[in-house]
C-alpha cells in the first residue's frame, strides 16, 4: 500500500514506530497533488516549503523522544474560508484575493497544537455560497470520479483532496450542507458537528448561526480523530458551547446492538434518483444486520427546510459581508467616477460610491445575489413576512427533530438526490441549485450532527452518501455507526481512476 | 409576490451594491423566483411559536472585564487598501 492510500489512523501508528517519517508523508501528499492537482483542482494555495519545515520539526521533537499531539506528522488541508496568519485566506472571492490575515482561526491553532501538518488551503464557492464549487472566483475544482462533473460544494475542495488522496484528513465548513454534500459527491467521510461543537472564531462569516466546523476524511475513525483535535469550548467564541470533548475514537468499537434507526418517507419519494434509493436502502439493510432497529418517523417540516434556509442564510449573509467596505482590508475600487441610478442620487457620495464600486467589483454573481435576497427579506415591510417567519418554522423544524429523537437514537437517509452532476449544469438556475440542500439544511436550522459515509457507487461509478443525523452532541454515536458501517463495507475504500 | 425593477435598485442601494443593466433585469428574474419559492411558508401556521435565531440557545456569556492585549494597530492596519499609519483613509464625505 503506498503512503497515500493509508488513513490517518494507520499513519499514525506508522509514524510512532518509526517506520516512516512525517517528511515522507509530507512529500507524498506533494507528490500526489503535484500528479492530479492540475486537473483536479481541489487546492488554491499548496504550502510547500512550510508544510516541508513544519514536518521535518515534528520529525526531530520525536527523534529527541519529546511528547507530541494527536495529529503529530498528518497532512491536513484547510478550506480556504479559514484565517491563517500572514497567509492568503480568500474565500475564493476577488474580494479577498490578497487578504492576509492578522490571526490564526482557533481551528488552525488547535491543528498546530496537535502538530497537524497545514498543506494548504482548499477551494470553495465564493465565500461558501453554493452547492458545487462553482462560484470560487479563484479556480475550478472537478469531481475526481469524473472530472467533468463537479465535487459538490462549498467544501469541494477539501472532499475533491481527500477522494484524490491528496491528503487524509481535510477541515471544512458547513451552513448548508457544504461539508456532507460534497462528501457525499466525492465519496469520502464529511461531519457537520453540533453547532457550538467547534469555534467559529477565524472562521469568515456567512450565516452565523448556521455555520459549522468539520472533518472530512475517508474512514470515520479519522473523522472522529481529526474532530477531537478541533472541537472544544473557545472562550473567544461566545456560541462556542463550554462542554467536554469525548474521546471519540475509543466508542468507535462498541456494536450497534439495539440502536434505533428512524427513516423519513417523503426523503424516498419521488425526485430521488433510483439508484441512489438502492443504495441508501442496502445501507439501512447493512445497520440492520449490525444490530440496529429501523422504523419511520415524521419530519413534518422538512419540506419547508430549504425556503426556511434560503431566508435566514441570506438575511444573514447580508449582515455579516457588509463588513466589505473597501476601507478595513480586501478589494476596493479605486474609481472614482460617482455610481448614478435611479435611486443613488438621494445618498450620492464618493464614499457611498466607493462602497458601491468595491462591492460591485469583489462579490461574485451568487454572493450578490444572496446580499440582494437577504437585505430585501430584511427590508422595511418584509422583515416581518419573511426573516420573523422563517425563525418560527425554524422552531418548528427544530421541534419536528426533538420529537423524531425521541424516539430513535439517529436517522438515516439520502445525502443527496442525486450523485455528482456535471460542471455547469446548474451555474444558470440558482433555485435548481438551492434544492440540492433539501436533505442537509434540515440539520444547520435545528443545529444538530449530521455526518456522510459512502454507500455505493451508480452506474456511472459516481459515488452516493449516505447521510445519519443525531440528536445534539451526539456525535459520537454518528461516528460509531458510520465506523461499524464501514467495517461491515468498502465503498469508502474504493479509489477514484485518477 | 412580484418583485420589480425598481426593488431591484432600491435594494441594491441598501446593499451597496452598484448593479449594471443586465444584471438588474437577471436579479429582478432571479430574485422573482427564489421569493415565489420562499413565499411557500406563508402557508404555513406559527402562531404561538416563538422565533428561533439560535439553535443553541445560550444566554448571555459574560467574561471579567480585564485589559487584554488586543490586536496591534500596524497588524489591523496592515491589510487596508489605504492607510496613514494610525486610520484608514476613505473618500471624503464632507465638503472642504
Amino acid at each position: 500500500m503506498s503512503l497515500v492510500d493509508a488513513s490517518a489512523a494507520e499513519s499514525l501508528a506508522e509514524l510512532a514506530a518509526g517506520r516512516v517519517s512525517a517528511v515522507e508523508l509530507t512529500e507524498a501528499c506533494l507528490a500526489q497533488i503535484d500528479a492530479h492537482d492540475e486537473r483536479v483542482g481541489a487546492f488554491l494555495h499548496v504550502r510547500r516549503e512550510a508544510a516541508l519545515e513544519e514536518a521535518a520539526g515534528i520529525d526531530r521533537r520525536r527523534a529527541a523522544g519529546e511528547s507530541l499531539g494527536a495529529l503529530a506528522g498528518l497532512s491536513v488541508a484547510i478550506k480556504d474560508n479559514m484565517c491563517l496568519r500572514g497567509e492568503t485566506t480568500t474565500c475564493a472571492s476577488r474580494m479577498l484575493a490578497d487578504f492576509r490575515p492578522p490571526y490564526d482561526a482557533t481551528v488552525v491553532d488547535r491543528l498546530r497544537a496537535a502538530d497537524a501538518v497545514i498543506i494548504g488551503k482548499t477551494n470553495l464557492d465564493e465565500f461558501a455560497m453554493g452547492g458545487s464549487t462553482e462560484n470560487s472566483a479563484l479556480g475550478e475544482t472537478r469531481n475526481p470520479w469524473d472530472l467533468g462533473r463537479a465535487p459538490g460544494g462549498s467544501s469541494g475542495g477539501s472532499a475533491a483532496a481527500v477522494a484524490a488522496r491528496m491528503v487524509p484528513l481535510a477541515v471544512g465548513s458547513d451552513t448548508g450542507g457544504s461539508i456532507r454534500q460534497p462528501a457525499g459527491l466525492c465519496g469520502v467521510t464529511g461531519m457537520k458537528p453540533t453547532y457550538g461543537r467547534v469555534s467559529r472564531r477565524g472562521l469568515v462569516a456567512f450565516a452565523s448561526s448556521l455555520d459549522q466546523i468539520g472533518p472530512l476524511a475517508r474512514t470515520a475513525e479519522d473523522a472522529a480523530l481529526l474532530l477531537e483535535a478541533l472541537a472544544g469550548h473557545d472562550p473567544r467564541d461566545a456560541t462556542s458551547v463550554p462542554r467536554k470533548v469525548p474521546a471519540y475514537r475509543e466508542g468507535l468499537a462498541k456494536p450497534l446492538k439495539g440502536l434505533r434507526v428512524g427513516i423519513v418517507p417523503e426523503q424516498f419519494a419521488a425526485g430521488l434518483d433510483a439508484q441512489v434509493e438502492a443504495s441508501v436502502r442496502e445501507g439501512l439493510r447493512v445497520l440492520e444486520s449490525l444490530g440496529a432497529t429501523i422504523r419511520e418517523v415524521a419530519l413534518p417540516h422538512s419540506a419547508a427546510g430549504v425556503a426556511t434556509y434560503y431566508i435566514i442564510a441570506p438575511c444573514e449573509a447580508s449582515s455579516n459581508l457588509a463588513r466589505y467596505d473597501g476601507a478595513h482590508y480586501g478589494f476596493r475600487s479605486e474609481s472614482t467616477e460617482p455610481t448614478r441610478d435611479a435611486h443613488s442620487r438621494e445618498e450620492d457620495n464618493p464614499l457611498v460610491s466607493m462602497y458601491r464600486r468595491t462591492r460591485a467589483g469583489g462579490f461574485g454573481a451568487e454572493v450578490k445575489r444572496r446580499i440582494m435576497l437577504g437585505t430585501y427579506a430584511l427590508s422595511a415591510g418584509y422583515y416581518d413576512a419573511y426573516y420573523l417567519k422563517a425563525l418560527r418554522v425554524r422552531r418548528l423544524i427544530r421541534q419536528d427533530f426533538d420529537r423524531a429523537f425521541a424516539e430513535v437514537d439517529l436517522l438515516a437517509g439520502p445525502v443527496t438526490a442525486s450523485s455528482a452532476f456535471e460542471l455547469g449544469e446548474k451555474v444558470d438556475d440558482p433555485l435548481a441549485m438551492y434544492l440540492v440542500d433539501l436533505f442537509t439544511v434540515g440539520a444547520n436550522l435545528a443545529g444538530i450532527p449530521g455526518i456522510s459515509i459512502p454507500c455505493g457507487f451508480d452506474e456511472g461509478g459516481l459515488p452516493i452518501g449516505l447521510q445519519l443525523q443525531a440528536p445534539p452532541f451526539e456525535e459520537e454515536c454518528l461516528l460509531r455507526a458510520a465506523h461499524q458501517f464501514q467495517t461491515a463495507t468498502d465503498w469508502h475504500q474504493r479509489r477514484p481512476p485518477l | 409576490m412580484a418583485l420589480t425593477r425598481a426593488d431591484v435598485e432600491k435594494v441594491a442601494l441598501l446593499a451597496r451594491l452598484s448593479l449594471g443593466e443586465d444584471e438588474v433585469e437577471l436579479l429582478t428574474a432571479q430574485l422573482g423566483d427564489i421569493v415565489r419559492y420562499v413565499d411557500q411558508l406563508a402557508e404555513l401556521n406559527t402562531e404561538g411559536v416563538e422565533p428561533l435565531a439560535h439553535a443553541v440557545e445560550l444566554t448571555n456569556v459574560f467574561r471579567e472585564d480585564e485589559v487584554e492585549a488586543s490586536l496591534p494597530r500596524e497588524d489591523a492596519l496592515a491589510s487596508a487598501p489605504r492607510q496613514d499609519g494610525e486610520c484608514y483613509l476613505v473618500p471624503a464625505v464632507l465638503g472642504e
